[in-house]
């Protein structure tokens, strides 16, 4: 039988070292598909680290993935910390990207400092109220949000379907279900030329550093602390739950709604049905492998992106699936959670129920 | 007398340690057939990992547990399997209870006792067994109650039930009286006399040297892991095992007389609505001085925690007014109460009183961190904070690593002892004690009464809503008893007796008795 025991004093060693072999064990893990799959596994970890770090276009890529992986990683790190448990980054992503093409494909022309700050801040606001519904129904009727968020995500899909085949529907897409696309003066400038890197990873970064002074030097970020540690101590203290709730859900939203603005006025220029491949659902990863903390998340973040894009050419160079990038990060993050258990417990096997005792 | 029946346990040697901690050094224990004995010790002085290595949910690092078997011969019992310990005789009644509350009381006791895999249930046997084992023990209980439904002394009866079914020769209880109300201990102490008198053994955990003195047939006392001395009870006095539970004297605060000043709280005819007795208030007036100490006494469930969560500022009266040095709060916010002065020690420190993950200076600082004192421009000032902290582990002897700890590191007491600085530093006008002792040890009492004291010598105005009458009396000066939502009109301490106060705590008016 197996046990944990709380350790009193993890040394340094296990704090910093578990992490890593964490990482080396979801390898070897992913190694067993790979095996199955009749593939030399050096040669194909080879083909994934060169792939993801190995050229130019590898690295810009990476950098490009990770940008909406910070903003949703951030959404679901902060809803976390107060124990708001958004499973809908994804909806409130693609709510956040129709917002920005509502704004920024033609309706409204200006200075691009404005349309960009202008399809932003609507991206944001969307995200925000997608989060209001959740969180007043959980706070007020006690309505699970991890189902309620989960449940929006579908809405928003069919929605954002229904927008883009209808009233939303480029004339000139000869048929295809997109949006207009976004105008020059609201798309989010490049910054390296020639690649997919734009300015949403400035947008990310500072939202990473913003949340993390947020959370641990302000007084909001302390409500949002002690309210998500323990609510009933909070309350006894003076805090508003709910306020500090409301305030979490729109926050958490609007990184969300964020990061589809960047998608949408970074990268593809227009909105369609497959924006993202499931950027809200790998921030819940992103938030998890980081510990919840926000400056933790771009380095989670990074990689992630580096997993997935490192997959991405390995399932085409060995011609395996390339859901073998999910599996990894799957395997990656529950060995990072276990090792997590490890640092702060031991495991003590009992003897059999006949042995020795003096 | 005991001393001749059959050795039934036997702890030789036990020793264990948790890193550099030392919670158990080299303890040896032997249990009678048939007696009592007490474990008596402070917070952190080993008790619970003793009879936690007892019962096989540690391993200890040295020594070993040895029970009597059928023929009364010594075996070693397998260590860190608790299967093992039930399948020899042990059973154990944790402070916090392992019942699934949406089950009967029979599905509780008989659940782990059955096949997993059987159509139907033998019921009527368990049921059979039962009726023997309540007529026996005294141990009343409805079997088809679900367990939701029952007070915390009815599930405490349902674990030891549970550890009779399973045929325990050997009864361990972990500070079985820390949730019940006086009452409610007395009960079970005569429980655990009839039951050791039919030849089981009982060890009971505890720090309360009232119920040592008058439960028990023998108390070993152990002091920082180590067991600092073994005596019979009889012929022990409560000053004596203080002293050697605590190493050095205990010197206890006095109330001095004092005359009251002008009232600080008065509550008119206030009610509160709510779903049960517990939560509602119904036409409570009381009126607390300047320099008082106001006790509400009460059976656990009256009510109380209604008067606490006004006086918290948690809820709004539905009717009725409270005012607050002649100042009317309409508006119930936490805050508000915190800044008109009054200083709060709730009932449940780990639950209301402390976020456990968050540090002793966040904690202290919890109340008032939107103060001027501790930000500016929405930026806490650490600095702030942590001096503030600094001052109060000085001031109210903190005992921890340090004021960025986190708070759930700290014993009880100590926990306690920050909450106090965070209620009371501020020289608040009023003081809500609610169950400011509960669960801590003679030395920490000690302290919180001393502190509740020299706020009343200042001139604090202190309602102290309690369970412990010694505390009840020690320390009010008038004593109002909670009944079903309702507050009787209030006595001077001095003029009421035991007897008096128990028939008022079961509903009956003080005229009447």
């Amino acid at each position: 039988m197996m046990r944990l025991e709380p350790r009193t004093a993890p040394s340094p060693l296990l704090i910093y070292g578990a992490p890593v072999l964490a990482a080396v064990i979801s390898l070897v893990l992913a190694a067993i598909p790979l095996l199955a799959a009749g593939v030399n596994v050096f040669q194909a970890y080879g083909v994934m680290i060169s792939g993801a770090l190995g050229s130019q276009f590898a690295l810009t890529e990476v950098v490009a993935r990770a940008t909406p992986l910070i903003l949703t990683g951030l959404a679901a790190a902060i809803a976390f910390r107060a124990k708001l448990f958004n499973i809908g980054a994804e909806g409130q992503l693609y709510i956040g990207a129709l917002a920005a093409v509502a704004i920024g494909s033609g309706r409204f022309d200006g200075p691009a400092p404005l349309m960009i700050l202008g399809i932003c801040i609507a991206g944001a606001v969307a995200g925000a109220l997608m989060m209001l519904g959740p969180t007043v129904l959980k706070v007020k009727l006690g309505a699970d949000e991890v189902v309620t968020t989960l449940l929006l995500n579908f809405i928003v899909a069919l929605f954002v379907q229904m927008m883009i085949e209808g009233p939303m529907k480029d004339p000139m897409s000869m048929g295809w279900p997109q949006s207009e696309p976004i105008l020059d003066s609201a798309t989010l400038p490049k910054l390296i030329d020639k690649t997919r890197v734009h300015a949403g990873l400035i947008i990310a970064i500072l939202a990473a550093i913003g949340t993390e002074i947020l959370m641990r030097r302000t007084v909001p970020g302390f409500r949002i602390r002690a309210v998500g540690a323990s609510p009933a101590a909070a309350r006894f203290a003076g805090m508003s739950v709910t306020k500090t709730m409301l305030l979490v859900g729109a926050l958490s939203g609007a990184f969300a709604g964020l990061a589809g603005v960047g998608e949408v006025a970074g990268l593809k220029g227009y909105l369609t049905n497959d924006l993202s491949p499931g950027y809200g659902y790998a921030g819940i990863v992103v938030a998890m492998l980081a510990g919840l903390s926000p400056i933790g998340v771009i380095a989670a973040a990074f990689f992630v992106a580096a997993v997935f894009v490192g997959a991405d050419s390995m399932s085409r160079a060995m011609t395996v699936s390339s859901y073998i990038a999910n599996l990894i990060v799957a395997l990656g993050l529950l060995s990072v959670l276990l090792s997590g258990v490890l640092t702060r417990y031991r495991i003590r096997w009992s003897l059999p129920a006949r042995g020795r005792a003096s | 007398m005991t001393d001749e029946n059959p050795v039934v346990l036997e702890l030789r040697g036990i020793t264990k340690r948790f890193g550099p901690l030392v919670a158990n050094e080299a303890i040896d224990l032997v249990m009678r057939k048939g007696e009592i004995l007490a474990l008596l010790g402070e917070n952190g002085a080993g008790k619970t990992t003793l009879m936690n290595i007892l019962f096989g949910h540690y391993v200890a690092d040295e020594g070993g547990v040895f029970v009597a078997d059928g023929a009364g011969a010594l075996q070693p019992l397998p260590p860190g399997s608790p299967r093992a310990a039930l399948d020899a005789g042990i059973g154990m009644v944790h402070q916090h209870f392992a019942l699934a509350e949406n089950l009967t009381v029979l599905d509780n006791i008989t659940l782990g006792t059955e096949p997993l895999f059987r159509l139907s249930r033998a019921n009527s046997a368990a049921r059979a067994k039962l009726a023997g084992l309540m007529q026996r023990s005294g141990l009343k209980i409805d079997l088809d109650a679900q367990v939701s439904q029952l007070s915390v002394g009815e599930r405490q009866r349902i674990e030891i039930l549970k550890a009779l079914y399973r045929d325990a020769r050997i009864l361990v209880l972990d500070e079985p009286t820390a949730v019940l109300t006086p009452q409610e201990s007395d009960g079970l102490f005569e429980t655990l006399r009839s039951l050791a008198a039919h030849g089981l053994s009982v060890v009971f955990i505890s720090h309360k040297l009232h119920e040592v003195v008058s439960g028990s047939d023998r108390v070993a006392v152990l002091r920082g892991g180590r067991k600092v001395a073994e005596i019979p009870t009889r012929g022990s006095d409560k000053a004596q095992l203080a002293e050697l539970m605590v190493g050095r004297a205990v010197s206890r605060s006095k109330r001095e007389p004092r005359a009251p000043g002008a009232p600080v709280l008065i509550l008119a005819d206030v009610s509160v609505g709510g779903a049960n007795i517990r939560q509602r208030l119904e036409n409570v007036s009381m009126t607390v001085r300047e320099g008082e100490i106001v006790g509400i006494a009460g059976v656990s469930g009256n009510g109380q925690a209604a008067l606490a969560n006004l006086l918290s500022g948690l809820v709004t009266p539905s009717a009725g007014t409270l005012s607050l040095g002649g100042k009317v709060m309409s508006l119930c916010d936490p805050q508000e109460f915190v800044a008109a002065g009054v200083g709060r020690i709730p009932e449940d420190r780990h639950h209301e009183g402390a976020v456990g993950s968050m540090t002793i200076a966040e904690n202290i600082a919890l109340e008032t961190i939107r103060s001027r004192r501790f930000q500016r421009f929405g930026f806490l000032k650490f600095g702030a904070i942590r001096a503030r902290a600094e001052e109060a582990i000085k001031a109210y002897d903190i005992r921890c690593p340090g004021p960025d700890a986190p708070i759930r590191q700290l014993s009880g007491g100590n926990m306690q002892k920050a909450i106090l600085a965070r209620a009371l530093d501020d020289a608040p006008r009023l003081i809500l004690a609610n169950q400011p002792t509960r669960g801590l040890d003679v030395g920490a009492v000690a302290e919180v009464h001393r502190r509740l004291l020299l706020a009343r010598e200042r001139g604090a105005a202190i309602v102290l809503i309690t369970e412990d009458l010694d505390e009840l009396f020690e320390l009010s000066d008038r004593v109002a008893v909670m009944f079903r939502s309702r507050l009787t009109d209030s006595f001077a301490s001095a003029d009421l007796d035991l007897k008096t106060l128990g028939l008022m705590m079961a509903g009956h008016d003080n005229e009447a008795a």
